[in-house]
């Protein structure tokens, strides 16, 4: 496995394990969770190669971090 | 350099905790202490020193060496004034005429069965038998072996006829540290009953009896090494003679002088008198009067400074163009104009975020706070993290969601008020030792204890106390397991209304009440998964909510796992439920690991947050910084260790400057870290010795020991205490001092010089810091943080009349299984923890003589698992996982359960984090060193990965020689 996909899957792997979490709160609640806590941790770096897997259609990610997607901030480019 | 001699009176007794008082008349003079005090005390009080041999205040009074009589006016006899109370007007006369001769009578027995080579003696100067001789008038000792004779004593090694007399032992040199000549032995017992009472090891007893009275450690064939002692250094430091005598004092003689100051070890911050002469440190003594340890020390904090003076330790600033070519020594300018240079020309090269740094959870706040204004005020950016990312970063985001603040709430005094304790996923009695003794010894008085762990740690039982219960879950299942003693709580009805209605936000109660009551939160609905049974389970939740006081302690097991924070969180909800929260006794207690990881992370170490713990997104908090400063706060988080890695990897980060850490060592999936490491062009590592990491370094600047600078070190409780300089920087500079000079080299204009001036600056612009001063430490000893206006004096105990986030927040906590799981390749568990002897990667104490307690990690088998595999102690097995493998000695126990594995990672040769992989924490991204799947067979030696590494590190730390 390259390095790049390695990075993708660690990548989604971790957006899934937040969203395992905010999944369990009210259903509105969970959304704004899990986007804020990607805004507060996440640098812009990860950010970036986040929406790079949204944007080429979000393959792997669980519906909630895609829920979520228009709450996160997009680093400036 | 400021001395710190205080003198540490010796009261004889304990201090009495009644609120009556009582007055009473000493030899003429009035004096009033609270009921219950022994005279002895009372007399001390008014400065009248009783003479003594079996009393000293640390320990309860005994009344065996009949010298600290007393006459009381209208009473019978001469009573012991350790161990008779004070009682309203009595008139207690401490020098009569029958006093002194019986003194003087018992004084002479003692000397007649004790060697007089005073002036040769280790004790000589500092020995109780010598000044309670000289206190009481001893001029002539008539009792004399007649010639001939055959007459006993136990201190000659051949008798009056010139043979050997059976009744003198050898000295046992046996402990590296302190040696114990029973030749000089007066049997008071102080050293068994420091043992028993203070350390709670009762590894000492008195064999015989009468004249054949003798003290001894374990059982008959035993020595001091060979017993269950754990070189505490308790009975050391009671012995009134020369009988139980720290090595050092030995060879050095006795100091002349002592600086308070703190361990530089675990969390728990013991404080210590440094005993100097000149600038050689003779010994560390406990320090009475430190609030976390009250004179307690371990055999870590007490005896294993010796690394400080180790040969390995690098005294010279070293660079190098490449990983690959030998060290070469330079001063320290030109190390700190290379460094610079370097670092500069990455950021003009790749970015302001290239590069970054790496606070250290050893050194003091003062130098955690420059090493992330580095970062921030001059680098740019908000690329710092430390060592609590793969420690208590989870207590952080757990805590602070449900109760507003990171903080534990108790201070270490509070266990003596707690009745049932519940250690989850902490081993103390390993971890953090004299912490692990108080809790001992509210146990033995009869505190129960719930033990939440895999293995059936050295927790579990002890001398006058045994678990209530162990819940032995598999490791990984730890929400499933806290969530379900819930479960019971909410659906027994055993929760605090009250409580939470007043204190915490109802409805959301109401919403996890709902969701914790569902069926599959049940203790018979986890049993399998977990492997709790759900009777035990039970009964623990039921003891948890109704057994009176209840805290909660934990440790890294509950934090180093995929759902690290989820744990927290169930654990918080579990206080609140039951409304142990706000007063003495209670709590939730996160056992921190290294001496100043709460300090560190005070410090705003964390790429997302400014000192105190506030969020770099806020603009009035930048807006803080930005005028102390002078320059923009980046508003965006910055990189953790883990995504630097990353970053590495991917080009974009090329420049680290950390500071007192090994991350090769002491970080998961080390390939990872040492392909990150590799692809950076300049590593510049700041340590005593060339670490693990320093194989990949650019720069060496060498590091100052806790012993060689001032600053300050904030413990598990947020104790802050005072580190003083005892000897000047060997390699030159203080840790802080060496930031600066770099900070300058990169065209800052830094100027500090005192620590104080540090911390002046973390108190203007801190909050919950804005009442911290040197003066103040000076004058309080120590403080916990809040320290402010509110709370001048600092904050014992947290969330007493509210939570600090105003109501406390109740979270549902789903339990996630890891994906980390065994299956048929990797059939085990693998756990990880510590052991008592050795810290951490072992950097320090590897340097010091414990390593004769724990030369090598080895790894804990169920005698079921060991079968199957045909593995017998003491084999060499290779330890697999799908991220390497490693191969390590093995020892056969029933401490773990079938289908766990558990080793230790001190040792840099087993490379255990090899074997960890890169799983994390969902919201922190601490890793999961506590869960890794395994397989376990024979093998006849060392890994390829193991040689390969070996030789690399060899060769990456040559120095060149000199020209």
């Amino acid at each position: 496995m390259s390095h790049d996909n390695a990075v993708q899957t660690k990548l989604i792997t971790m957006a899934n394990q937040i969203a395992r979490f905010m999944e369990s709160k009210p259903h509105d609640e969970g959304v704004s969770g899990l986007a804020s806590h990607i805004n507060d941790y996440w640098e812009p770096r990860m950010r970036r190669q986040l929406f790079e897997l949204i944007d080429k259609g979000g393959a792997g990610f669980r519906p909630l971090v895609l829920e979520a997607a228009p709450q996160i901030r997009r680093p400036a480019a | 350099m400021k001395d710190f001699i205080i003198p540490d009176r010796d009261f004889g007794t304990p201090a009495a905790k009644s609120k009556t008082m009582v007055t009473l008349s000493i030899d003429g003079f009035d004096v009033t202490v609270p009921e219950g005090t022994s005279i002895m005390r009372a007399a001390a009080e008014i400065g009248i020193s009783v003479p003594k041999l079996c009393a000293t205040d640390s320990l309860d009074a005994f009344g065996s060496c009949r010298l600290c009589l007393v006459e009381v006016e209208g009473r019978n006899g001469t009573p012991a004034s350790c161990t008779t109370p004070v009682a309203p007007g009595i008139k207690v006369h401490t020098q009569t005429g029958k006093l002194k001769q019986l003194r003087r009578g018992v004084m002479e027995l003692y000397i007649s069965d004790h060697p007089l080579d005073c002036l040769t003696c280790a004790a000589n100067g500092d020995c109780e038998l010598q000044d309670m001789a000289g206190a009481v008038g001893l001029r002539d000792v008539r009792y004399e072996a007649p010639e001939n004779g055959k007459m006993e004593t136990h201190f000659r090694a051949k008798d009056t006829s010139g043979a050997a007399n059976p009744q003198w032992l050898p000295k046992d040199d046996s402990n590296p540290y302190f040696s114990y000549d029973p030749s000089k032995c007066i049997v008071c017992n102080r050293c068994v009953r420091a043992c028993e009472e203070v350390q709670g090891t009762f590894a000492l007893t008195i064999e015989g009896r009468g004249w054949d009275s003798r003290v001894h450690a374990g059982l008959k064939e035993d020595t001091f090494l060979s017993s269950d002692c754990v070189s505490c250094g308790a009975c050391v430091q009671a012995c009134p003679t020369a009988t139980l005598v720290e090595k050092s004092i030995i060879d050095i003689g006795t100091p002349d002088r002592g600086i308070v100051t703190t361990c530089a070890y675990c969390g728990v911050g013991c404080q210590f008198k440094a005993e100097m002469r000149g600038d050689e440190l003779v010994r560390m003594v406990p320090y009475k009067h430190g609030k976390a340890n009250r004179g307690h020390s371990c055999v870590k904090g007490r005896f294993a400074y010796g690394y400080a003076s180790h040969k390995d330790r690098i005294l010279s600033p070293m660079i190098r163009d490449s990983i690959n070519d030998p060290w070469k020594e330079v001063s320290w300018a030109e190390a700190m104009a290379f460094a610079a240079n370097r670092m500069k020309a990455i950021q003009d090269q790749y970015g302001r975020q290239s590069v970054g740094v790496i606070t250290s959870s050893r050194c003091t706040n003062e130098e955690a706070y420059l090493v992330q204004k580095l970062t921030r005020a001059v680098f740019l950016n908000n690329n710092t993290d430390t060592c609590a990312r793969v420690c208590h970063s989870p207590t952080g985001y757990g805590l602070g969601q449900t109760f507003g603040t990171s903080a534990g709430t108790q201070d270490f005094d509070s266990v003596e008020d707690c009745d049932v304790a519940l250690v989850i996923g902490a081993n103390p009695h390993s971890g953090h030792p004299v912490f692990a003794s108080r809790l001992k010894k509210r146990l033995r008085q009869g505190a129960k204890l719930i033990l939440v762990d895999p293995r059936r740690t050295e927790m579990f039982e002890g001398p006058h106390y045994r678990a209530a219960h162990h819940l032995a879950l598999k490791p990984g299942t730890n929400v499933a397991v806290v969530s379900a003693m819930a479960h019971v709580i909410v659906t027994e009805g055993l929760y605090d209304e009250e409580f939470i209605r007043t204190r915490c936000d109802w409805d959301e109660f109401q919403d996890y009440a709902a969701f914790i009551s569902e069926p599959q939160h049940a203790p018979e609905a986890i049993e399998l998964l977990t492997g709790v049974p759900a009777a035990e389970l039970r009964g623990a939740a039921r003891l948890y909510a109704t057994g009176g006081n209840a805290a909660i302690y934990y440790g890294l097991g509950v934090t180093e796992h995929s759902q690290g924070s989820t744990t927290v969180i169930a654990i918080a909800n579990l206080a609140m439920l039951t409304g142990n929260i706000g007063r003495p006794g209670v709590g939730v207690n996160p056992l921190r690991g290294q001496n100043n990881v709460q300090g560190s992370c005070d410090m705003g170490s964390f790429p997302h947050e400014l000192p105190g713990y506030r969020h770099v997104k806020g603009p009035e908090v930048r807006a803080i910084y930005e005028a102390a400063w002078g320059v923009p706060i980046d508003p965006e988080p910055g990189l953790r260790i883990p995504n630097m890695l990353d970053a590495a990897v991917e080009g974009s980060f090329k420049g680290l400057y950390c500071q007192g850490e090994d991350i090769l060592q002491s970080d998961p999936d080390t390939k990872h870290v040492a392909a990150g490491l590799a692809a950076m062009e300049c590593v510049i590592v700041h340590d005593l010795f060339l670490n693990e990491t320093a194989n990949y370094a650019h720069v060496f600047f060498p590091g100052s020991s806790f012993l060689e600078k001032d600053g300050t070190f904030t413990n598990a409780e947020r104790r802050i205490n005072r580190v003083r300089k005892v000897m000047a920087p060997k390699q030159g500079y203080a840790d802080w001092e060496v930031t600066q000079l770099f900070a300058r080299a990169m065209g800052a204009d830094w100027n500090y010089t005192h620590p104080a001036q540090i911390m002046e600056e973390i108190a203007l612009t801190t909050p919950s810091f804005a009442g911290v001063s040197y003066d103040r430490l000076e004058e309080l000893g120590s403080v916990q943080w809040p320290c402010n206006e509110a709370a001048p004096e600092g904050t014992p105990l947290m969330h007493i009349d509210g939570f600090v986030r105003g109501r406390g927040k109740f979270i549902r906590t789903e339990y996630v299984a890891t994906d980390e799981r065994s299956g048929p390749r990797f059939p085990l568990l693998l756990t990880t923890g510590r052991i008592l002897s050795q810290y951490n990667v072992g950097a320090q104490t590897r340097r010091t003589e414990n390593v004769v307690w724990h030369p090598e990690d080895v790894l804990e088998i169920h005698p079921h698992d060991a079968e199957n595999r045909g593995i017998r102690e003491g084999d060499w097995v290779r330890l697999a996982s799908r991220a390497g493998e490693t191969t390590l000695r093995a020892t056969v126990t029933d401490t773990v359960s079938p289908g766990v594995v558990y080793t230790t990672f001190h040792h840099p040769v087993t490379q255990a984090n090899v074997i960890t992989t890169d799983f994390s924490d969902w919201a922190t991204n601490c890793p999961e060193y506590k869960v890794t799947a395994v397989q376990v067979s024979p093998s006849n030696g060392p890994s390829e990965w193991q040689e390969e590494y070996e030789a690399q590190a060899a060769l990456s730390r040559r120095i060149a020689a000199a020209e």
